[in-house]
């Protein structure tokens, strides 16, 4: 989390970075969308200090990159805390359990829809579908898949998290925190490919008929 | 109809994800054999297989990619719509998690057909799953020489570079995700010119849905005669259909177009116990629903069009008799509401006030003139919209009042809840929130 009583000064390492990604367009400001993902990476949140660094890297404005920072719904403009939940409430996922799981997760958390924790270190929002209907109700935590969720399995996530207890993605790496995922999205890569299950029963559903033999 | 597994063919090998394991199944012979073909004869080719788009619309693939002008001196480029946000829509992320060597050979054969030397895969930000795995799989293929300069000696050059969006339904429209993909807010363009023409940087573009690339391999490698033995005339080859909702083992199924849902349901288990289907959509919030007096049509662009709605993306969610039609209505709009980009008047200010309307009937305070209001407003948004999100936001509405009026007409007086236990649509049992 950023310190809050210090300014949020970007760091050269960040700066590198943001030219890096520059460098991959073959027009800077393609990189604007990846470098705002880098300052949520290194700051919690989009600054006002990273809104300037993004502007002076691409030389743009200030306000063309607020007119970007607020368009998109990933860019949260206070501290997110460690770690981003996420509920879907989409038609399929809501009434297929999600809503109650909302519910729950809200309460346990003390938060409303896109706003932090009592203590903080969460932020709550609903989300909308998340490609992945075929495990509903789903949750991400830091935007890993939790998947196939109920009320009570999600606080149970939620409760180990808060105890600093491992937590695997059901299809993914074990969590790590939300800007350690904003790094991910910001680079577009990061050397977890290898790790955790990705390809799930469900994935699987049609294969293992056709595999089988059982078709009509 | 038997199910075809064909992208999803090996998924059950763990190693499938590494250019060793894709490579074992036979991985990257397609684009050996492209690399020694002419560029044209790739385009024919896939013209002739008739495949047609996977995102949504189904326009033929290869005639998009002819439209894009050769010898012209610009730069080209490959954008794969990887955004998939479409409510239902889940097969996507799948095919990236699972098979991301597909989507990367298929990327690079398309792009050496199109004579595009840079590749983006715009993925949507909220799936570092799918995003990390597609990152590996470039970074795997560019160490093995399959990306980068001079591919495997064929003297054509190319790179690909992995975008991750940041949240935003609309960025999936492909005018939107190049002002996306350029560092822009996302919203759509006005079309002419045409993306082929001016897209990407005002240069030639050809926008492919990923699922749409991850075939071309397999067409290039085993021809058009063995593509076309799937599907039908107009849809032809198979489809990776993913099904949702109240069904015994929601999952992915992978079979030919022509395919009914009343298979895949089959496949799938059937309903949950004790359940009964009551509407289903073929793919997606935005084509219209069906009910079960629509299970045996095939899965086909055509005969989805007759039915009066559309295949979609093809990825089936099914609700039983437990769910109320005016909840889930409401619950898309309230979708497209906060999904609108604001462009233009019609959508932003229609599902405003749709989206309004809708929930009074939610809380059972609907009226008999409101059931008009609603169809009026429809009516106003549907092909007055500057893109497609707002026609699709005038769906759902229309669609379930064909079938279930009397609902509404209860919501006049009935809440959904009260109309509806909501605790009975949970796929757990008992709880409470
Ligand atoms: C609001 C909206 C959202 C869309 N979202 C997607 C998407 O997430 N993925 C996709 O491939 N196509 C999406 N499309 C369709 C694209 O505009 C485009 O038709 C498609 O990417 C073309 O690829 P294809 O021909 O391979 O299907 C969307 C369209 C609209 C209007
Ligand atoms: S129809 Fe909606 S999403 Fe499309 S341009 Fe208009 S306001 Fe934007
Ligand atoms: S509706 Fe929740 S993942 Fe699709």
């Amino acid at each position: 989390m950023s310190q809050r009583d210090e300014p949020n000064v970007i760091t050269e390492s960040t700066r590198i970075k943001m030219r890096e990604l520059a460098g991959r367009y073959p027009n800077s400001r393609s990189a604007l969308l990846p470098m705002l993902h880098l300052v949520q990476a290194e700051q919690d949140e989009v600054t006002t200090e990273g809104i300037a660094a993004c502007a002076e890297e691409l030389e743009i404005t200030q306000a063309e990159v607020t007119a970007v920072a607020t368009f998109y719904t990933m860019y949260k403009h206070s501290p997110v805390g460690k770690h981003h939940i996420g509920v879907c409430i989409n038609t399929l996922c809501g009434l297929l359990g999600g809503d109650a799981v909302y519910e729950r997760v809200a309460e346990r958390l003390g938060a409303t829809h896109n706003g932090p924790s009592a203590d903080g270190n969460f932020w709550l929002e609903r989300i909308e579908c998340q490609a992945a209907c075929t495990h509903a109700p789903v949750m991400t935590v830091d935007w890993e898949f939790m998947d196939d969720v109920t009320p009570q399995s999600a606080v149970d996530v939620i409760d180990k998290l808060a105890a600093g207890e491992e937590v695997w993605s059901t299809r993914g790496p074990m969590i790590r925190d939300f800007q350690a995922t904003e790094h991910t999205l910001a680079m577009a890569e990061d050397d977890l490919a290898t790790i955790g299950n990705c390809v799930d029963e469900k994935m699987l559903a049609g294969l293992k008929i056709a595999k089988s033999g059982a078709q009509q | 109809m038997k199910l075809t597994p064909v992208i999803t063919e090996h998924w059950d090998d763990p190693a499938l994800y590494t250019l060793d394991g894709y490579k074992s199944h036979g991985g990257y012979e397609a684009l050996a054999k492209a690399l020694k073909s002419d560029p044209d004869a790739i385009i024919s080719t896939v013209k002739d297989s008739g495949l047609r788009g996977r995102g949504g619309a189904g326009f033929p693939t290869g005639l998009k990619w002819s439209f894009v002008p050769q010898n012209d001196g610009k730069p080209h480029y490959l954008v794969v719509n990887a955004d998939e946000s479409e409510p239902g829509a889940c097969k996507d992320i799948p095919i990236m998690m699972a098979n991301p060597h597909a989507l990367i050979e298929g990327v690079i054969i398309t792009s050496f057909a199109i004579r595009a030397n840079h590749a983006f895969i715009y993925i949507r930000g909220e799936v570092p799953a799918a995003i990390r795995k597609v990152a590996f799989a470039v970074k795997q293929a560019r160490a093995a020489g399959l990306i980068g300069k001079n591919i495997q000696g064929s003297g054509f050059d190319l790179e690909v570079t992995v975008h991750a969006g940041a949240g935003a339904y609309i960025c999936g429209e492909e005018t939107a995700l190049l002002d996306s993909l350029e560092g822009y807010r996302g919203q759509p363009r006005l079309k002419p010119p045409f993306p082929a023409v001016a897209g990407l940087y005002a240069s030639p573009t050809v926008i492919n849905n990923v699922e749409t690339i991850a075939n071309i391999p397999y067409i290039v490698d085993r021809g058009v005669e063995w593509f076309r033995q799937f599907g039908t005339e107009k849809s032809p080859g198979f489809k990776v259909f993913a099904v949702s909702g109240h069904v015994q083992r929601p999952g992915i199924y992978e079979a030919p177009l022509g395919i009914t849902m009343r298979e895949l349901l089959d496949y799938a288990g059937g309903m949950r116990p004790g359940a009964e289907l009551k509407f289903w959509l073929p793919g997606g919030s935005s084509v219209p629903m069906l009910t079960a007096d629509h299970l045996d049509l095939p899965l086909t662009y055509e005969a989805m069009a007759e039915a009066g709605t559309m295949l979609g993306t093809g990825t089936p969610m099914i609700f039983d008799q437990t769910v109320s039609v005016v909840k889930a209505v409401t619950r898309w709009l309230e979708f497209y509401k906060h999904e609108s980009c604001g462009k233009c008047t019609p959508c932003r200010e229609g599902t405003y006030w749709i989206t309004g309307v809708l929930e009074k009937f939610e809380h059972g305070h609907g009226t008999a003139v409101e059931m008009e209001t609603l169809n009026t407003l429809c009516g106003q948004i549907a092909g007055r919209s500057f893109c497609a999100l707002g026609d699709a936001a005038a769906t759902p509405y229309p669609a379930a009042i064909k079938y279930f009026s009397d609902e509404f007409t209860a919501a006049t007086h009935t809440s959904a809840d009260a109309q509806f236990d909501p605790v009975a649509s949970y796929v757990f049992s008992g709880v409470r929130a």
